[in-house]
């Protein structure tokens, strides 16, 4: 491949993630107001299109044409920089998950990815753990009790899940024995007797599944642990203070980082994109896309449910649960799975 | 070429955020400064062909000790930092002092013997060799090095911890008894064994 060939498909690429991307936020915020509603008994949107399916470009029309405004009490450069931070980490991850095999479109062969590199775990990890900054900041920029509270608690939460998180993955590593996505799912290729997929959680991590999920929904900020915005105690959270298009991004940021943890989760401990193909060979090229969007669509369901369904957590208990529970968990699994994988060698 | 650009400027970020770092007077735009550096550090760790170290730079560094330093920060509330005449000696005395150092530095570091230069690009740090030299090579250093992270954490809660759960939380009723019946009921001997229990 040519290097004008590179750049003109690496752009293509992009674009086409971002809209992707974007659009599945939007969407992910009306199949959530649609849901919790049915859950709570009412009807959540129904007034803008056929079953409100055009709410969401209606919210983005009134974000943009909301007045935007700056207390006078803010520490300027870092309020306005805050929201920017989350929203622009919470997008860059998505530059290393793969969501398909490869595929050659007009004579051009190339994987459903925009880049593959050989330590994309950590990258992921990486942004992830400087996302952080966003909330952080926006908490201590404003100025505000409400705002600073719900940053300390963001800050110190997502530091405590962090470590249970990475630990719950290095089984998967072990296993695999490459930070590559791509090789990761691509160790997963295959079945036992035919019709068991050989997918991580089936080879014995199913432990460290659990755990990277809990960890996952402390690390998004969602409910049961959704501590830093508990509109019952701070008001807001860390985005008090912000209104309008600044708001916006915090929210783009926590569902584009649902959709990173929820990616991360299919491709690590459910198989990536495998799956049964059939049929031409236009449709046995696209059926692992499909594939993998249903596991990922499966993941933002869970998150909704749940949201709909649990109550939040206590901050001590939140604290003591990653701690002691979780973080030995992990522990454990990672002892065992090397054990095992030692002894098999 | 390309290689090159991007070091040198990355270089140059590095320099101009650990100035901003000295030069800013509160703690928060000081502590954004050092991440600054450290994410730039890490940029040249990925041209020097170190993929791994830089990834590792990365979370460790600017994502959580970073963090902490940010979180302390917060937490503590800390203001603009105040310039008093002893700041100004500093000054006069500092960059000068730094000056000469840096030189020092620079002068013994290329009379070295052994001193040669990397291509950009040509050093080699996949994950495994990195595993490798930590767990295969060089096991028993890193294996001490964790041990002694592990007594720096000990000591970290030792003095955290609340005083009273330390010295002075009652003891069981049996080995109290026991102590006592060793010690042959005297009060005196019973200070000595708590006033040895304390020290």
């Amino acid at each position: 491949m040519t290097l004008g060939t590179f750049i003109i498909v690496s752009v293509i690429k992009i674009v086409i993630a971002l809209f992707v991307l974007l659009t599945g936020v939007a969407y992910t915020v009306w199949l959530e107001r649609k849901l919790v509603g049915r859950i709570q008994n009412r009807w959540g949107p129904t007034r803008v299109g056929p079953f409100g399916l055009l709410q969401p470009l209606a919210d983005g029309a009134k974000f943009l044409f909301k007045e935007d405004i700056t207390p006078p009490h803010v520490y300027k450069p870092l309020y306005i920089a805050a929201p920017m931070i989350a929203m622009i980490f919470a997008v860059t991850s998505m530059a290393v998950i793969p969501i398909g095999d490869w595929v050659t479109v007009a004579g051009v062969h190339t994987p459903l990815q925009i880049t593959d590199v050989n330590i994309g775990l950590l990258i992921i990890l990486g942004i992830t753990s400087i996302g952080v900054y966003g909330i952080a900041l926006a908490g201590w920029a404003s100025n505000s009790k409400y705002s600073l509270l719900g940053g300390l608690r963001a800050t110190a939460q997502m530091i405590s899940y962090e470590v249970a998180l990475g630990l719950s993955l290095v089984g998967v590593l072990i296993l695999s024995g490459t930070f590559s996505l791509r090789g990761i799912v691509d160790a997963q290729a295959g079945t036992w007797w035919g019709w068991l997929p050989k997918w991580n959680f089936f080879q014995g991590q199913f432990v460290a599944f659990f755990v990277y999920l809990m960890a996952a929904f402390a690390e998004t900020n969602r409910v049961p642990f959704d501590l830093p915005e508990a509109e019952t105690e701070l008001v807001a959270g860390y985005h008090t203070e912000y209104s309008a298009m600044k708001f916006a991004m915090f929210f783009m940021a926590e569902y584009a980082n649902m959709f990173t943890v929820a990616c991360l989760a299919s491709l690590l401990f459910l198989g990536g994109w495998h799956g049964p193909l059939f049929g031409p060979t236009w449709l046995q090229e696209i059926l692992p896309v499909f594939w993998f969007a249903l596991r990922v669509f499966a993941f933002i369901f869970l998150y909704i449910w749940i949201r709909g369904t649990l109550p939040r957590f206590r901050y001590d208990q939140l604290m003591k649960f990653g701690w002691k529970v979780l973080l030995p968990l992990a522990v454990a699994n990672l002892v065992i799975t090397g054990l095992v994988v030692a002894l098999r060698a | 070429m390309l290689h090159l650009i991007l070091f040198s400027v990355f270089a140059v970020i590095a320099v101009a955020g650990a100035l901003n770092l000295l030069v800013q007077r509160h703690p928060i735009s000081s502590a954004l400064s050092l991440i600054v550096v450290m994410g730039s550090l890490a940029v040249e760790y990925l041209l020097l062909g170190a993929e791994f170290v830089a990834a590792i730079q990365v979370i460790i560094y600017a994502g959580a000790i970073m963090v902490l330093f940010v979180f302390v920060i917060m937490l503590l509330n800390a203001g603009v930092e105040e310039r008093t005449k002893g700041s100004k000696v500093a000054l006069i005395l500092g960059f000068p002092a730094m000056l000469v150092g840096g030189l020092l530095v620079a002068w013994v570091l290329l009379r070295a013997p052994n001193v040669g230069s990397v291509n950009v690009g040509a050093m080699y740090g996949p994950p495994k060799a990195i595993g490798w030299l930590l767990f295969h090579d060089f096991l028993l250093p890193f294996e001490v090095t964790s041990v002694l992270v592990l007594i720096a954490i000990m000591g970290a809660v030792v003095l955290a911890s609340p005083v009273r759960s330390r010295f002075s939380r009652p003891q069981p009723e049996p080995e109290r008894q026991a102590l006592k019946a060793a010690a042959g009921t005297e009060p005196a001997h019973e200070e000595t064994v708590t006033a040895r229990r304390s020290s």
